[in-house]
């Protein structure tokens, strides 16, 4: 009997992001190993996804700052088929993680097998340089 | 008891072909629109508005109109994806009650079935996709998984109370002759197919087809000379639903909104429907749509779907008598047309006889564009039989 898949960021394509003023410290966030999240100076909301101003007071004061990485799955689903270059990919997970800061993000659930992810898995962030995304893993689980 | 209406359909035309490799899109433009026409018994010179989505070529309206040979006094390119052409007639409507026209065209083509090998269409991308397209969301299913994932988490949901959903939808289709899936299947069918991204079966997805169709929105003046059966558009309601600034919440769609306000202009109820034609893009588009309606109430969908409800004639609520998305058409991977059609065939007593709803007055249509598990846009219809 073989181990089960562990899915990983080695296997997933890589995606260049757009060059964006107002996106540009994000990603050179997740290049340094830093999950940034944009706050209004306003109204206090954290701001998701990252855009230069509160779409909820309109406030273009906002501030970077760093998130804990912590979060939960809020919900998941395992592609075990796909298309282009995540076809060779599957199986892998696609997730939205509520950060412990509040916003529900899109992203890869990544080293553990698909059938253990469950809805309200604890998980935290992992990054590697260049590898043009974030994702996260069970909490305490080995990168 | 009869209601009034600011505007009525006057003509319908769903094309036949589900494969169309030997046609542009313009071309099945053309042939939509002059099949509607004629069904509604006018013809091209007489059309003074005219509506398409951002997706169509050329500069939208602008190219089309110029190639269909229409001079327009209204026109309106409002995309919100599959169920643009629901917004679509309510703008007619509204652009006919306040006297901006007085035949309004809408078309719909598209070739998603013979190009699906071929580059898609380059579309200038959102400020959100940086955030949302680096995961692998590779096709819309992986998208509408998450939703069903979680509302199965919330509400118990079961895979089998979704294919439900498909049984009907098959039943149905076995009687329409253009369907491109016509063999009945039963709940084990859809449970036995390939899970594609978890919880969804390759039976809970809709159909990849080419195709379009057309619809003829006329002032109730001219629909007095014209030999159809008029619908009535009895009322309209759009909304789109968006992520909220991370606040993600996928229990519910924009349907919560654009029902009420469609049901409220109409001046009725959910239990007055007689008929409902529901986007179905995926099983869970529908039973998240039944909620929203307020068919049933929020998390009891999958109850709903069980009894026989979605069965016509007799069900509860009879819906997608051509088959819908799932197994008859779903032009474009844009549903909205086809749902308008099947309704105006059941206001008119023109669907197949086997899934005539008797005595069809109020028919709602849903659409629901876009994507359920981060941005959709939703539009809802009612529309009446001519005597309603």
């Amino acid at each position: 009997m073989t181990e089960p898949s562990v899915p990983g960021p080695d296997s997933f394509p890589v995606t260049e992001v757009a060059d964006d003023p107002a996106t540009r410290p994000f990603w050179e966030g997740i290049e340094a190993g830093r999950l940034l999240l944009e706050r209004c100076l306003g109204c206090q909301a954290v701001i998701w996804y990252p855009r230069g101003f509160c779409p909820r007071c309109g406030s273009t004061a906002v501030e970077w700052t760093e998130a804990s990485g912590r979060g939960t799955v809020y919900t998941y689903t395992v592609a075990r088929r796909s298309f282009g270059g995540w076809a060779a990919a599957v199986p892998y997970v696609i997730a939205y993680i509520e950060l412990a800061e509040g916003p529900r993000v899109l992203s890869n659930v990544v080293g553990v097998p698909p059938d253990e992810v469950s809805i309200g898995l604890a998980v935290e962030v992992v990054m590697k340089a260049g590898g043009g995304a974030y994702w996260f893993q069970p909490v305490g689980a080995r990168p | 008891m009869s209601r009034s209406a600011a505007a009525v359909i006057a003509g319908v035309y769903e094309h036949p072909r589900r494969e169309i490799p030997d046609r542009t899109v313009a071309q099945l433009h053309a042939e939509v629109a002059l099949g509607a026409l004629a069904d509604a018994g006018l013809s091209l010179s007489d059309v003074d508005a005219y509506f398409c989505d951002s997706a169509d070529p050329g500069l939208n309206s602008l190219s089309m109109s110029e190639y269909l040979g229409i001079r327009y006094r209204y026109t309106d390119n409002t995309d919100t994806g599959g169920s643009s052409y629901l917004s679509h007639v309510n703008h007619a409507m509204r652009a006919v009650a306040a006297g901006q026209c007085r035949v309004a065209l809408v078309t719909m083509a598209g070739r998603a079935r013979s190009e699906r090998r071929g580059p898609p269409a380059g579309r200038r991308n959102g400020p959100e996709a940086d955030f949302e397209n680096r995961w692998g969301i590779a096709a819309t299913l992986h998208n509408y998984a998450l939703v069903a994932m979680r509302h199965m988490h919330e509400f118990g949901t079961t895979s089998a109370q979704l294919a439900e959903i498909k049984v009907a939808a098959s039943q149905h289709a076995q009687h329409n002759p253009h369907a491109l899936l016509r063999t009945p299947v039963t709940v084990q069918d859809v449970l036995d197919s390939p899970m594609l991204s978890d919880p969804l079966h390759r039976l809970d997805c809709c159909v990849i087809t080419d195709g379009g169709g057309a619809v003829v929105v006329v002032s109730p003046d001219v629909a007095r000379s014209l030999a159809q059966p008029a619908v009535k558009v009895l009322g309209a309601g759009e909304a789109p639903k968006h992520a909220g600034n991370g606040a993600v919440d996928l229990t519910y769609t924009g349907a919560v909104w654009s029902g009420p306000a469609a049901f409220d202009e109409a001046g009725v109820r959910p239990a007055d429907i007689d008929y409902a034609s529901i986007y179905d893009s995926f099983t869970i588009s529908v039973l998240l749509a039944l909620e929203d309606l307020g068919f049933c109430a929020k998390g009891k969908g999958g109850q709903f779907v069980s009894d026989g409800a979605l069965l016509a004639p007799h069900g509860r609520l009879p819906f997608n008598t051509d088959g819908g998305g799932l197994c008859n058409n779903h032009p474009s991977n844009r549903g909205g047309m086809p749902k308008i059609i099947e309704a105006v065939r059941q206001l008119r007593g023109q669907a197949h006889p086997a899934v005539q709803v008797p005595d069809c007055a109020l028919a709602l249509v849903q659409g629901t564009g876009g994507r359920l598990g981060t941005r959709s846009g939703s539009a809802t219809l009612i529309l009446g039989a001519a005597d309603a």
